[in-house]
């Protein structure tokens, strides 16, 4: 039997598996897809305490390392649910197997909001992007359109005036979450239009994206734009519905918690972005990863579950 | 078999007019989910013999990444007498990379 099971590999996950290993307990961390969670697309990290600068790759291999070579394992396999029994024990299902444990982190994370458009998944990767740093350089000379209000929308517009030909900003109010600097700073670049109170309505174009159609939420006109490009930064979701048993969750999805990282079932623990609260940053991710691993190693301790 | 590394004056022989199906790999070393898949995709590499896997660095190779129309990174295509017979974009565990050659 484990001691303690981590559902996810990223900021919160690997840093749990760090704290849950140098406490001397075992840990194994399950994960769907790659380490290192949504912090991997990201060139450059300049916000974390004692790191001046690295990129999300470089600082999700270290934490990767880190975490392996204290012990933690860390296997590649989709999580489907987790079964309490009135002993106490979590078994914890995957695709291919299954794991008995004392105690489970679920760090599950969250991922990209799409649109929720006809044809998006498929012309994802042909014309529709949600990471303007990572496709970008596709797009240059080009005119693209990002779509969200808040600051990675911003961030997105603002790198691709860099690179392309004409920017429109879409966003379906008049207000932005972002900060009022980088709005105005944005405002004054000569290549980005801002299409406000408007929502995107309709992806065209065959087998790559050729344009969309734009309504307007105030006056419902509908406008049809030509773009090469649709870069979508309308927030994250989590997906967190296998748990929905074992853990509540609000109505976005997110995992009930407070900072003490404890969900409503004893020995169920929860990090990162997948918990609700106000930041989600790599830091706080961390910092979850720290709570919840130590709590579940207390947990461990005093638990009557014998292995 | 090793992953090739495939410009734009060996790409003809390397993929078009390769006798066996080809896998070819999309990518830059400024892509985060790139450099995650690449391992996966050489530990393919090494596991398949009926299938042939080569690398093209779309910051180098940008006429062959225009050719293909590349709009996001990692693209996995394969190709089989000379078109591409399947794709997919973006991270993927190794299931679905061997998925991908299994057309």
């Amino acid at each position: 039997m484990e001691d303690i099971v981590i559902i996810g590999a990223g900021t919160a996950g690997l840093s749990a598996a760090i704290y849950a290993r140098r406490a001397g307990k075992k840990a194994v961390v399950l994960e769907a897809m790659t380490y290192g969670g949504q912090i991997i697309n990201t060139p450059d990290i300049e916000n974390y305490p004692g790191i001046k600068h690295i990129s999300g790759f470089d600082f999700a291999t270290g934490l990767y390392e880190q975490a392996t070579a204290l012990g933690a394992e860390i296997k590649f396999e989709k999580v489907t649910g987790i079964k309490l029994s009135s002993d106490g024990i979590k078994t914890v299902k995957t695709s291919s197997s299954e794991y008995k444990t004392k105690a489970v982190i679920l760090a599950t994370g969250a991922k990209n909001r799409p649109l929720g458009l006809d044809r998006e998944e498929e012309l994802t990767g042909s014309g529709v992007s949600y990471c303007a740093t990572c496709d970008g350089a596709f797009y240059k000379g080009k005119t693209v359109a990002v779509n969200g209000g808040g600051n990675t929308a911003i961030e997105d517009a603002a790198f691709l005036s860099s690179l392309c030909k004409k920017v429109y900003l879409i966003h379906r109010r008049d207000k932005f979450r972002a900060d009022a600097a980088d709005v105005e700073k944005l405002k004054a670049k000569e290549n980005v239009e801002f299409i406000l109170d408007s929502t995107i309505s309709r992806l065209e174009g065959d087998d790559t994206l050729t344009g969309i159609e734009i309504h307007n939420v105030k006056n419902a006109v509908k406008q049809h734009l030509d773009i090469d490009g649709l870069f979508i930064a309308v927030g994250q979701i989590p997906d967190n519905s296998a748990f929905a048993d074992v853990a509540e969750l609000d109505e976005k999805g997110y995992i009930k918690a407070g900072e003490d990282c404890r969900t409503k079932t004893p020995g169920i623990f929860t990090a990162g972005d997948c918990r609700t609260k106000t930041v989600r940053q790599l830091t706080t991710a961390a910092s979850d990863g720290a709570v919840a691993a130590l709590a579940a190693c207390s947990y461990c301790d005093s638990t009557e579950i014998n292995s | 078999m090793a992953a090739v590394n495939v410009t734009k004056d060996n790409f003809q022989a390397e993929v078009l007019e390769s006798d066996k199906p080809v896998l070819v790999d999309f990518w830059a070393s400024w892509c985060g989910p790139c450099k995650m898949l690449s391992p996966i995709v050489e530990q393919v590499a090494e596991s398949v013999q009926d299938v042939k896997i080569c690398k093209v660095n779309v910051d180098d190779e940008q006429e062959l990444a225009e050719r293909y129309n590349i709009m996001s990174i990692p693209a996995l295509k394969v190709f089989k007498n000379g078109e591409v017979v399947n794709e997919g974009v973006g991270f993927m565990p190794r299931e679905k990379v061997e998925e991908l050659i299994r057309v």
